[in-house]
């Protein structure tokens, strides 16, 4: 339905608690609650959606929602510090205003998946849509409705892993395979050494009826896709989440597209088959 | 629809008529640029000019354009909205191919799910007035790209230029209402219908035929990977005066202007032929060079636009052709297009 009115106006919203997520302090997650009950109630999303971050005086920046729906009143994101309005961002205390558009773009095929294993796929700090989508799996009403769930996520460090406490949580849980590997461990560290290619390598299910779900630096999804493929996972249950320039969010201020799909708009959610008919530009 | 004579030396007092009850925006020679701006008497519209040197897709889409006002104040924000336009406004002697631009735009920023309330309502208070093209300039190609010298898309009347009178037709309901009200014409008669079919034929004449957009769109989706794209953008610098001047490029930033505490955040015209409209924040860019740059701008007008909206996204006004400061001219470029692909045929 076509809404006509002015699409950039943000909620404003309040941070609540900042996190230092990863010992070079350059990752924090911010948790943030509306000030509008309306804007709470007009605010619905799924995993693997985005939000614009709004920085009064910076301007705007598109930030995967690192939290899950089934938490409600509560948004998080999840920020590595990169340019001016992350860096700004990361001066910002509990109490500060900030505003949020959105949520934004395509989520994960939640449809799709259920009643199927689910391989999920991270590296680095691209994690924050994933970790959604796995606090809302794990969500007591709705973890029935998916299969086995398996969880590789990688960081070059042990001190660069995001949602340290909540790993542990995991880890506690039967109803979860979880599997985390740094590509250099510390002295302390007692797990798994090595990329995330070669553990998944390693520890995936069975493609027969399992959707694969990859979010990780350029890098990692370039060696992971070609390890999935060996594992016959077919094109059309491999997901993947895209990054792009983006301003408007909304389709219209064209920088973010590739070919005639926009990645704010049509994504940032595509399988691998649907990237595949797209031009390789991204 | 309607159509009426007007003798031509009556056009001031039309004019003079239209801006008692409406905004009336015009074409006005502006220290040699020809440009569209609120007129408040007749003498100041030029309408024997071939195009206008700006668009007036700016009247819908301004280059700079609020969308609030912030002020932060402790725990309070306080966000404001600007009004939007409101006032009958006609716009008045826009040649059809930028007349048929607002269609494209209208696909953009009203097309979709989501819609940009400021621009539909502006683009609602207006009553679009055609000015066909009797004696179409050497670099335009209109009639290539699915337009044509007396197209009516995007017009609500369209008036020719019949040498002793102006033949004035209504294409819309709206137009309709503003004929009705114009006075001093007569009702149109066969020998000016006959003229104005002999104009519109003769314009025709001077122009190339239709490219099919289906068929540019086919070869350019083999082409991703062509030696062409390699070597067009050499000359290009990068100035994007190509996308500035086009009536129907859309691409635009969001910025704010203003300190932590109080400002307004802006949407500003941008250009895909500059490096940093794809730069992300990691450095990391999916079109570092020209050669990415000018692929997408040509890609997005003759392929995307048609895989999305079933015509291509160019009106052929010819702007980017007589501004370019190194020639790089598209209509060269398109002919290029359909010689490689025929060879390989």
């Amino acid at each position: 339905m076509m809404i006509a009115k002015n699409p950039y106006l943000p909620a404003p919203m309040r941070i609540e608690k900042v996190t230092v997520e990863t010992e070079d302090r350059s990752i924090k997650t911010f948790d943030l609650s509306f000030i509008r009950k309306e804007d709470e109630q007009a605010f619905r999303y799924l995993p693997g959606q985005f939000a614009q971050l709004s920085v009064f005086g910076k301007g705007e920046a598109p930030f995967g929602i690192a939290s899950s729906p089934t938490r409600s009143g509560l948004l998080q994101f999840t920020v590595s510090r990169a340019g001016l309005l992350t860096r700004a961002l990361h001066q910002m205390e509990q109490g500060d205003l900030v505003g949020v558009r959105g949520p934004l773009g395509s989520s994960f095929p939640l449809q799709d998946m259920e009643s199927r294993d689910l391989l999920v796929i991270g590296g680095g700090f691209a994690f924050t849509t994933l970790r959604s989508l796995i606090n809302y799996v794990l969500e007591r009403e709705n973890r029935g409705r998916f299969g086995k769930l398996t969880v590789v996520y990688g960081a070059r460090t042990p001190g660069m892993l995001l949602y340290k406490g909540e790993l542990e949580q995991w880890r506690q849980r039967d109803d979860l395979e979880l599997h985390v590997t740094v590509d250099a461990a510390d002295g302390g560290w007692k797990g798994r050494i090595g990329v995330v290619p070669n553990a998944v390598s390693d520890v995936a299910p069975a493609a027969d009826d399992t959707y694969a779900v990859v979010c990780g630096p350029p890098a990692m999804t370039r060696y992971t896709l070609p390890v999935l493929e060996r594992l016959r996972f077919p094109p059309e249950r491999v997901v993947l989440s895209l990054e792009m320039k983006m301003k408007c969010g909304i389709g219209m201020c064209g920088r973010c597209n590739i070919g005639s799909s926009y990645v704010c708009r049509d994504g940032p959610v595509f399988t691998l088959a649907e990237l595949r008919r797209l031009p390789p530009e991204y | 629809m309607r159509a009426v004579l007007l003798a031509k030396n009556q056009i001031s007092v039309l004019l003079e008529a239209l801006l008692q009850g409406h905004e009336v925006f015009a074409p006005v020679n502006d220290g040699g640029l020809i440009v569209f701006r609120q007129v408040d008497s007749p003498q100041q519209v030029v309408l024997g000019y071939h195009n206008s040197t700006l668009p007036p897709k700016r009247l819908f889409f301004p280059q700079t354009e609020t969308v609030f006002c912030y002020g932060l104040e402790g725990a309070q924000l306080a966000l404001e909205e600007p009004q939007p336009a409101s006032g009958e406004k006609v716009l008045f002697g826009v040649r059809p191919c930028d007349a048929r631009s607002f269609t494209l735009l209208d696909r953009v920023f009203a097309g979709g799910n989501h819609c940009d309330g400021c621009y539909l309502a502006r683009r609602e208070n207006y009553t679009v007035v055609g000015l066909s093209c009797t004696r179409p300039r050497a670099t335009c190609f209109c009639s290539a790209v699915g337009g044509g010298p007396f197209s009516t898309a995007g017009s609500d009347v369209l008036v020719t230029d019949l040498g002793t009178d102006y033949f004035i037709e209504a294409v819309t309901d709206k137009g309709a209402v503003l004929v009705e009200s114009l006075s001093g014409c007569r009702e149109a008669d066969e020998d000016s219908i006959r003229r104005r079919t002999e104009a519109q034929a003769a314009a025709e004449a001077t122009l190339r035929g239709a490219i099919s957009a289906e068929d540019m769109k086919r070869r350019l989706q083999e082409m991703w990977d062509d030696p062409l794209w390699d070597r067009l953008h050499e000359k290009c610098i990068g100035c994007g005066v190509c996308t500035y001047l086009c009536p129907t490029c859309h691409c635009f930033d969001i910025v704010d202007e203003g300190s932590e505490q109080r400002g307004r955040r802006l949407k500003i015209w941008d250009s895909c032929m500059f490096p940093l409209f794809t730069l992300h924040a990691s450095g990391h860019n999916p079109r570092p060079t020209g050669k990415e740059r000018w692929r997408q701008r040509l890609m997005h007008k003759f392929r995307y636009w048609t895989e999305s909206h079933g015509e291509v996204g160019c009106v052929g006004c010819g702007r980017c052709v007589v501004n370019c400061p190194v020639n790089l001219d598209i209509r060269q470029v398109l002919n290029e297009i359909e010689s490689l692909t025929k060879k390989v045929e």
